[in-house]
């Protein structure tokens, strides 16, 4: 009996987001599931019912009858009150969850003996990756950051020369590198600014760099890279060589796009009331962080404020603001976590607790709070100890082995011209005149054979083979010679075999020579520009 | 035509020859080269024939013999398809072996090309003999062995004999031992017992020495044999006194010697570990190397999706190996590639020294599917453009865009140059299966995050890329 997977419409204010979009619900009967859609669920984010049932969805009026009648639910939000309520026991829920700020939530659905996966703890681990919608999310709000930051700000971006004069570019100073962060930075040098950016994590500074930024590091030494690639709390020395820096910078931008978070903690207070009366007026400072209580004093969730002429975004939706785009992404992360949780593709799915993925997912199984789960075995970046560790290592080693193939070398060459100045001098010593002008003749092709062939182009290798080995049938002339010499009178000789073994001789050379000259010359006529 | 008509003759055909090899340098000279080498072996035949060594009594066997010979090579060259070219030369370089073998036996037993030699002269002419043909067997049988090996007869997998070292040392000891015999030998029978000796020897060795060599080196082994056929070439020179011989023989073999060396380079080996046989038995810790194991996730992708992948991109290479040659997809790669060109994407294709089974194997495909030579590019010349590449597909090959060569020094193919197609935004790697490539190293390429593979037959795949790329 497949099982129903059931997609409700987001309740809560200004979530304009749905947890699946048309396409994948071709993906998900796939996998052999009935999909039901709550009716309007995909208006916001701009998919129509008729496009969901095109898709073979069904539609579903109401959210009681749908909710009752699911036994998975997809949802982008955490449910409400009303909505656990209408939930039926052993039914499953998908969605973000946030269980570390949500305890009566938790309490609430395990009470209702459900099941809930929590799409906000996906173990960061490399197989886990193309279901985080965390990271799908936060590239999305990073985005989104910079195009409201555009918004309110009073100029160009790129710096353009015109006819009216020179439009300085926009400076943008990125906190925080993350995937939102790195979404941010891309924006905005896609847009022609000048961008900047910092994070506690120096392992970061490469992509900061891949994606067209400067990375600005804080001169203090610290390791800031906590478990599963997040940041962590930093010690009090460090927090003010970094404010140094960063107010600094408050000086010398237009925009500051926050984006610090540090996991189950207040979002650290980064930008200070100073800082932003010392920015120019004009400026604008997205906080990303607002829903954790800003990185910046002055931050008001949800809102924006104007501060000493100084713009603060606190937008908690960045990614609902972008409805289409988050939706799109959400569901594809979705039908992932699905895959993985119905392997046998035949619409039953089975929460394995040994799978690693699932397991850190699955924040309550069966009325059951599992959450949290043991600590991941792989962090996402591995310590700098290990990473810088193996490298003066492998250094020394290529080095020393360099130097002995050097030597070795060296020593060959050294043997290699023993070898031949004795087999020359044995040769001279010993060999008929004759003899001598044949080896001149040999020795010197050598040198013209080696001289010409470096020359060809290694496109041509092939029909230098061919054409070389078109040339060695010259043996034919071998052969030609033995067939029918003039012969001295008085010399006994067997005719007969030497005749047949040189008629032999001659049509196999000719194959070679034909056959060679005559395919490399199809070779080189596809030869073409 | 007299004496020295002919060796003026000769002369020219030798500067024919050389002009011949220096016209490969460029593709528009090529065909020029071409024709030049073919009017220096026309020149050589004849002054040949007309000249003083033969007599008329032999031109009618003469021209029976070439238009048998030569009809058969036009219509094999005729024939053949270019993903069989590698097979096509080892059996034309065998034949080579097999005329340098009968023309060094028909020498010996020609009273008359030795009846005025004495002394010193005498031993030389006969050391000539015998290395002339003991080069002209090994060169025969060890290229119908790369013949049989690359046209699928015989399994490309490494025959490894135990203590094959060793046998190949007793070989050389016997044929040693033979030599002196037949040096002594003081009539033609007498010798002839330690001539077939030597030959049968010589010939087991040529058979040995390829059969123990992967399907991966064979461009090192017919680079090789191409080098044998000439010293073969040249053996026979000596042996007759014929400076032609000699001349030709010697730009054949430095010719193919410098291949084999080109080759072993791409590869980082040496030349003796190479023609030793076995993949990675030169003391290297092959198995330990299992320590390493890449881990991760491969991620799997449509030919749908790689088709947007590749009409999204800017800058695309395609890194072509032995399994487009296997799967004949090159039409459908130039197809993709022209569609690609006209819709304003750069494409380009890097080939790696030892991609197919033979030197220039990916060049000839290309150029056979219309691939204009001028977006054919050595590794060298594009390695560094990956990191400004969006697309870069691996079409069939494996050993040769390993990350490992250059991360993992305990690797197998540590230190061999690979093409960098992991520093490209997403690279697509098609192939059959998981299955690790010749050299048994598993590819932590494949585990990469911006690598994707698209599994099945490289044609059927490709053509199904071509369907959505036109759609």
């Amino acid at each position: 009996m497949p099982q129903v997977i059931g997609v409700p419409r987001e309740t809560a204010a200004g979530e304009k987001r749905v947890a699946t979009v048309p396409e994948v619900v071709e993906k998900l009967i796939k996998l052999g599931f009935h999909v039901r859609v709550e009716a309007g669920a995909g208006a916001e984010a701009n998919f129509s019912d008729e496009a969901y049932q095109a898709a073979g969805a069904r539609i579903v009026a109401g959210a009681a009858e749908l909710w009752a009648g699911s036994d998975i639910v997809f949802k982008v939000r955490g449910p409400t009150a009303d909505e656990i309520a209408l939930m039926h026991e052993g039914a499953t829920l998908v969605s973000f969850i946030w269980p570390a700020q949500n305890a009566e939530l938790l309490e609430a659905l395990a009470a209702k003996k459900v099941t809930v996966l929590a799409m906000d703890s996906v173990p960061r681990i490399s197989r886990a990756q193309k279901l985080d919608a965390l990271s799908s999310m936060a590239n999305i709000a990073g985005y989104r950051a910079v195009i409201e930051a555009a918004h309110q700000f009073g100029r160009f971006f790129t710096g353009q020369i015109t006819a009216a004069g020179k439009v300085p570019p926009a400076k943008v100073f990125v906190v925080g590198a993350g995937v939102a962060g790195l979404a941010a930075i891309g924006t905005a040098s896609g847009l022609g600014a000048i961008v900047r950016a910092n994070d506690t994590r120096p392992e970061v500074a490469d992509q900061v760099k891949s994606m067209g930024a400067e990375f600005i590091g804080v001169d203090y030494q610290e390791e800031g890279a906590g478990v599963g690639g997040y940041a962590r709390v930093m010690s009090e020395g460090f927090l003010k060589a970094q404010a140094e820096v960063y107010a600094k910078q408050a000086r010398e931008v237009d925009i500051i796009i926050t984006t610090a978070l540090i996991p189950g903690r207040p979002a650290p207070r980064l930008i200070t009331a100073d800082m932003v009366r010392s920015m120019k007026p004009g400026s604008v400072v997205v906080d990303m962080a607002a829903e954790q209580g800003g990185n910046c004093e002055f931050t008001v969730p949800n809102e924006v404020t104007v501060k000493h002429g100084v713009t603060i975004i606190g937008y908690t939706d960045l990614p609902s603001r972008l409805a289409k785009q988050s939706s799109t992404l959400y569901a594809n992360n979705l039908f992932r976590l699905t895959e993985e949780l119905c392997k046998t593709k035949d619409g039953v799915i089975d929460v394995n607790m040994d799978d690693e993925v699932i397991r850190g997912t699955t924040v309550v199984k069966a009325g059951e709070i599992t959450w949290p789960p043991p600590a991941p075995k792989l962090s996402a970046a591995p310590p700098a100890a290990a990473k810088s560790a193996p490298t003066p290592n492998k250094q020394s080693s290529g080095h020393g082995h360099g130097g002995r193939a050097e030597q070795s070398s060296s020593v060959a060459t050294v043997i290699l011209f023993a070898v031949a100045a004795i087999a020359f001098w044995f040769i001279g010593a010993y060999a008929p005149a004759a003899f001598l002008g044949h080896f001149t003749v040999f020795v010197l092709a050598c040198f013209v054979g080696y001289m010409v062939v470096w020359n060809v182009t290694p496109a041509l290798h092939t029909p230098l083979m061919s054409v070389t080995n078109a040339i060695s049938s010259i043996i034919a002339i071998g052969a030609l010679v033995q067939i029918a010499p003039p012969v001295d009178p008085g010399v006994a000789r067997p005719e007969e075999w030497i005749r047949w073994l040189a008629v032999a001789g001659v049509a196999l050379t000719t194959v070679n020579m034909f056959g060679g000259f005559a395919v490399t010359q199809r070779m080189l006529a596809m030869f073409r520009k | 035509m007299s004496e020295g008509l002919a060796t003026v003759s000769y002369i020219g055909a030798m500067i024919l020859f050389i002009l011949s090899l220096g016209g490969l340098s460029h593709p528009e000279t090529a065909r020029r080269g071409n024709l030049y080498g073919m009017i220096g072996m026309a020149i050589a035949v004849l002054a040949t024939v007309f000249g003083p060594r033969v007599s008329t009594a032999g031109i009618p066997w003469i021209i029976a013999a070439m238009v048998v010979g030569g009809s058969i090579g036009i219509y094999a060259s005729r024939v053949v398809k270019m993903t069989q070219m590698p097979e096509l030369v080892a059996l034309m370089h065998s034949l080579v072996g097999l005329a340098a073998m009968l023309v060094g036996f028909a020498t010996y037993i020609d009273p008359a090309a030795s009846s005025h030699m004495t002394g010193a002269e005498k031993v030389i002419h006969e050391v000539e003999i015998y290395v002339g043909i003991l080069i002209g067997a090994v060169t025969f049988s060890g290229s119908v062995i790369a013949f049989c090996k690359l046209s699928g007869k015989i399994g490309g997998s490494p025959l490894l004999l135990p203590a094959r070292h060793w046998l190949n040392l007793a070989g050389l000891l016997v044929v040693l031992w033979f030599g002196r015999e037949f040096l002594i030998a003081d009539s033609v029978d007498a010798g002839m017992t330690a001539l077939i000796v030597m030959t049968i020897i010589a010939l087991l060795f040529g058979i040995h020495m390829v059969m123990a060599i992967g399907g991966a080196d064979m461009p090192v082994v017919v680079s090789m044999l191409n080098s044998y056929s000439g010293w073969a070439a040249a053996a026979t020179g000596f042996m007759l006194s014929n400076d032609l011989l000699i001349v030709t023989g010697a730009l054949v073999g430095s010719s193919g010697a410098i291949l084999s060396y080109i080759m072993c380079r791409a590869m980082n080996r040496h030349f003796i570990s190479v023609i030793a046989g076995g993949f990675g038995t030169g003391g290297a810790p092959a198995p330990a190397a299992g320590a390493a194991q890449p881990a991760g996730e491969v991620l799997p992708i449509l030919p749908a999706e790689t088709a947007e992948l590749l009409r999204d991109a800017k800058h695309v290479i395609i890194v072509p190996g032995y399994g487009m040659a296997v799967a004949q997809a090159q039409h459908t790669v130039f197809e993709i590639t022209r569609l690609l060109r006209e819709a304003g994407v750069d494409v380009r294709f890097g080939i790696h020294p030892v991609a197919g089974r033979m030197p220039g194997h990916m060049n000839v495909l290309l150029a056979e599917a219309k691939v204009p030579y001028d977006i054919v590019l050595e590794m060298d010349e594009l390695n560094e453009d990956f990191p400004d590449t969006d697309v870069a597909m691996v079409i069939g090959a494996n050993d040769i865009v390993n990350p490992a060569a250059q991360d993992d020094p305990s690797s197998p193919i540590a230190g061999m140059p690979v093409l960098e197609v992991w520093k490209a935004k997403t690279s697509i790697v098609m192939k059959r299966s998981m299955a690790s490539g010749y050299a048994g190293v598993d590819n932590p390429l494949f585990y990469k995050d911006n690598n994707r593979m698209l599994f099945g037959d490289a044609k059927k795949m490709l053509d199904e890329v071509l369907v959505a790329l036109k759609a």
